[in-house]
């Protein structure tokens, strides 16, 4: 039996003996996901159980050094471990800002400190983390950033105002775009991280189309931030930025998902499938719903050993945004009228109705597809003025 | 396993594509052949430097003194062969008959393997009956006479059938047209009493022929595999063509790809590159996009065929439709964005969309494919 082999095994064994039953379903939506934090209520004791079993083992961040509260998985061990947990339908133990987008940027810029003291409190899910990038001004336009962190010595004085930050009112810190030099665009941009319970920070949500709140309006009003809460240097952190950025991109396109819920064909059966032109629509989204799966599979592999080209999380992010919307456009035709339900018991609350809208916002947040497309167009395809 | 090339893997590709952009190129191969209105379409010099190479025998075991390699090798010469347009019998021959003639006797393969490892044969498969792929109905029929079998019936898109010295067959010996069971595949020599091929020249300038079949008798030496048996290899050689002719389909939609790519970055009009207008740049970007994600698809299938996995069937006739799909918008974006030159036949990039559309059909197309995809994940 080879390394990778007896690993599969020992794996497998594990998630056997681990994961509790009613974590082997996929979450019904965001809310039912384990998003961890001070205040957060577990849903059931199942849920608590599978994320300290996990993060005992460094299972929540796989991948991540041992120090840091990782298991230190290699590219092709991960990939094992991601492949049984897809085989037991098994959904992640934790789910965080802080994992998938703030963890890889201190892994790369942070201080052996910041890595040691934050990276550990997101493995173990004790820390939640909101993004402060957007503001109402500046959307796509990102760099346009204004809020202002004022320098007072020892620390930075923060005033401004972020928008749709997502579980503004639900995280525990921020990681946070702020401008520290106004004659400056790019390189007058600091990422400074800090606590939202800081004395200043107020947070409204924000009524979407789907009815839910994920995102907030949050508010800095003389907010002090110690100058040793920087991710790498003052006026760089536009660099970081952009880092995160493509693990952002990277999230949302859902790359390295699970194959059982990439398909809608099957699902959409157990309703009746009597119009054959909605067959065909599936059948269609299917094809490319599975292709989607291996192009995340090879996507996953690519970057892991730095053969991906620099800006793929953008096409990633593009293909994969476009995709679920059309999934759940999808979703919607073949649920009916029963899928227009948006406050009984038996449409979970209008869970299909909710999705559906809340996908509306995946080719919007994290840079729309106008704006992936440019990239692509200007860093993949080098064409020219773009 | 990774999904990306071994190291072995990508110093064949540097070898393939290095070899067919400078031997197997459109104005050496396609163009030369089609131009003197060649019956083969393709030519024999360079079907012996495919041999020279050891690309004939990549599907070949090594105790047949092939190459034993996979379906991923195979694909990664024929993305060289659909990015340079190349005619060749590689498909045809290496990669179909060849995995056909996996399943055949000491004899058979004794037969005829040598003549493919030299690049001295070339190997038809005959399979379609009417204008659409349907491999789920075999009608030909092959009677037992003795010991020996009479085959009748008649074959539709048999690609290089013209210029073959075998033609691999799916006949029916028993049950009904639609049976899963009841097939058996035969090896036809070109020569063959009550054969008869008839050459069809097709829009990419590439030779397909109407086969048929009139009580031509053979013994039981032909046969492939087992008798009412061939159900198994047919679904085999027809995987291996579906996978290939999508690797075939990447490489076509990269060629296109490429080639409009750098005319955006050299037509000017209203004073500027036209690449700089956004309208052309959001389409290439979209189309990048395809093109990536139906590469992925493609090796994703390969990788699955060449480990035996449960999983291949499905993801190769994912792989066919997504690289047809991506293929097609390849060289429909790639006419529209030349404008007025893409029209003319001494552009290339219009060469491209006639192959394309040969190849979308070729062993099954979008439709065909989805509906399998549908099927198989069982609605």
């Amino acid at each position: 039996m080879s390394d990778l082999e007896a690993f599969r095994a020992e794996i497998r064994a594990w998630l056997e003996e681990n994961c509790p039953p009613e974590m082997r379903e996929p979450p019904r939506d965001e809310d039912d996901m384990c998003w961890g934090g001070r205040n957060f209520q577990f849903k059931n004791e199942a849920q608590k159980l599978w994320l300290e079993r996990c993060a005992a083992k460094g299972y929540t961040v796989p991948e991540w050094p041992t120090p840091y509260g990782g298991a230190g998985l290699s590219p092709a061990q991960a990939k094992v471990w991601r492949e049984e947990m897809n085989r037991l339908g098994a959904r992640p133990p934790l789910s965080s800002f802080g994992i998938w987008m703030l963890g890889p940027a201190l892994l790369k810029f942070g201080t052996e400190e910041q890595k040691v003291h934050y990276l550990n409190q997101i493995a173990r899910g004790e820390i939640r983390w909101c993004q402060g990038y957007s503001e109402p001004g500046s959307g796509s336009d990102l760099v346009s950033l204004q809020t202002f962190g004022e320098d007072k010595g020892d620390h930075w004085v923060v005033n401004g105002q972020k928008i749709w930050t997502s579980y503004a009112n639900k995280a525990d810190w921020i990681f946070c775009l702020v401008r520290t030099d106004k004659a400056n665009k790019y390189q007058g941009i600091s990422f400074l991280l800090f606590d939202m319970a800081s004395p200043g920070v107020s947070t409204k949500p924000i009524l979407l189309i789907s009815g839910n709140s994920p995102f907030c309006e949050t508010f800095f009003d003389n907010v002090a931030v110690p100058k040793h809460q920087i991710v790498g240097e003052v006026g760089r952190g536009w660099d970081v930025a952009k880092y995160l950025l493509g693990h952002e991109r990277e999230m949302i396109s859902g790359a390295g998902g699970n194959d059982r819920l990439n398909t809608i064909g099957a699902f959409a059966k157990r309703n009746g499938l009597e119009d054959p032109l909605l067959r065909a629509e599936l059948a269609m989204f299917d094809v490319d719903a599975l292709a989607f799966s291996a192009m995340g599979e090879k996507f996953l592999d690519e970057i892991k050993v730095g053969k991906a080209h620099p800006a793929q999380p953008n096409m990633m992010k593009y293909a994969g945004t476009e995709l679920n919307k059309r999934r759940h456009e999808l979703l919607m035709a073949a649920g009916g009228s029963a899928a227009l339900e948006w406050e009984s018991e038996s449409s979970n609350h209008g869970g299909k109705a909710r999705s559906w809208l809340r996908t509306k916002a995946n080719s919007i947040e994290g840079g729309t597809s106008e704006v992936m497309l440019n990239v692509i167009s200007k860093r993949i395809l080098d064409l020219p003025g773009a | 396993m990774p999904l990306y090339h071994t190291e072995d893997q990508a110093m064949l590709a540097d070898t393939a594509r290095q070899f067919m952009a400078d031997e197997g190129n459109i104005a050496k191969q396609l163009r030369h052949y089609r131009d003197m209105n060649c019956k083969d379409g393709f030519g024999h010099a360079l079907w012996k430097q495919f041999a020279e190479l050891g690309f004939t025998g990549i599907l070949v075991a090594e105790a047949d003194g092939g190459l034993g390699m996979g379906h991923v090798e195979a694909g990664i010469v024929l993305e060289e062969v659909g990015r340079n347009l190349t005619p060749s019998p590689f498909l045809t021959s290496s990669v179909m008959a060849a995995t056909a003639l996996g399943a055949a006797s000491d004899e058979l393969r004794g037969r005829y393997l040598p003549g493919l490892l030299a690049g001295d044969s070339v190997f038809a498969v005959a399979i379609d009956e009417g204008p659409k792929h349907r491999p789920e109905r075999i009608a030909t029929k092959a009677e037992r006479a003795g010991n020996d079998f009479k085959l009748s019936g008649a074959k539709t898109f048999v690609v290089q059938g013209g210029s073959a010295d075998m033609l691999v067959v799916a006949a029916r010996t028993a049950g009904s047209d639609e049976d899963d069971a009841g097939i058996t595949l035969f090896a036809v020599p070109r020569d063959a009493a009550g054969l008869s091929v008839e050459n069809a020249r097709l829009v990419d300038s590439s030779q397909a022929a109407h086969v048929k079949l009139d009580g031509v008798q053979l013994d039981a030496d032909a046969v492939i595999g087992e008798v009412d048996g061939g159900r198994e290899v047919l679904n085999r050689v027809v995987r291996a063509g579906r996978v290939g002719a999508a690797a075939e389909s990447v490489g076509v939609a990269q060629g296109s790809f490429d080639m409009t790519t750098t005319y955006l970055k050299q037509r000017k009009q209203f004073g500027k590159l036209i690449g700089e207008f956004q309208a052309l740049q959001h389409r290439a970007a979209h189309l990048y996009s395809e093109l990536e994600i139906a590469r992925a698809t493609v090796i994703k299938a390969q990788q699955l065929l060449d480990a035996g996995s449960d999983k291949a069937d499905l993801m190769v006739s994912v792989a066919k439709a997504k690289a047809g799909k991506a293929a097609g918008l390849a060289v429909k974006e790639g006419v529209q964005m030349h404008g007025g030159i893409g029209m003319t036949d001494e552009y290339d990039i219009g060469l491209y969309m006639k192959r394309d559309r040969a190849l979308a059909e070729f062993m099954g197309d979008l439709y065909y494919h989805a509906d399998r995809v549908a099927k198989l994940s069982g609605y």
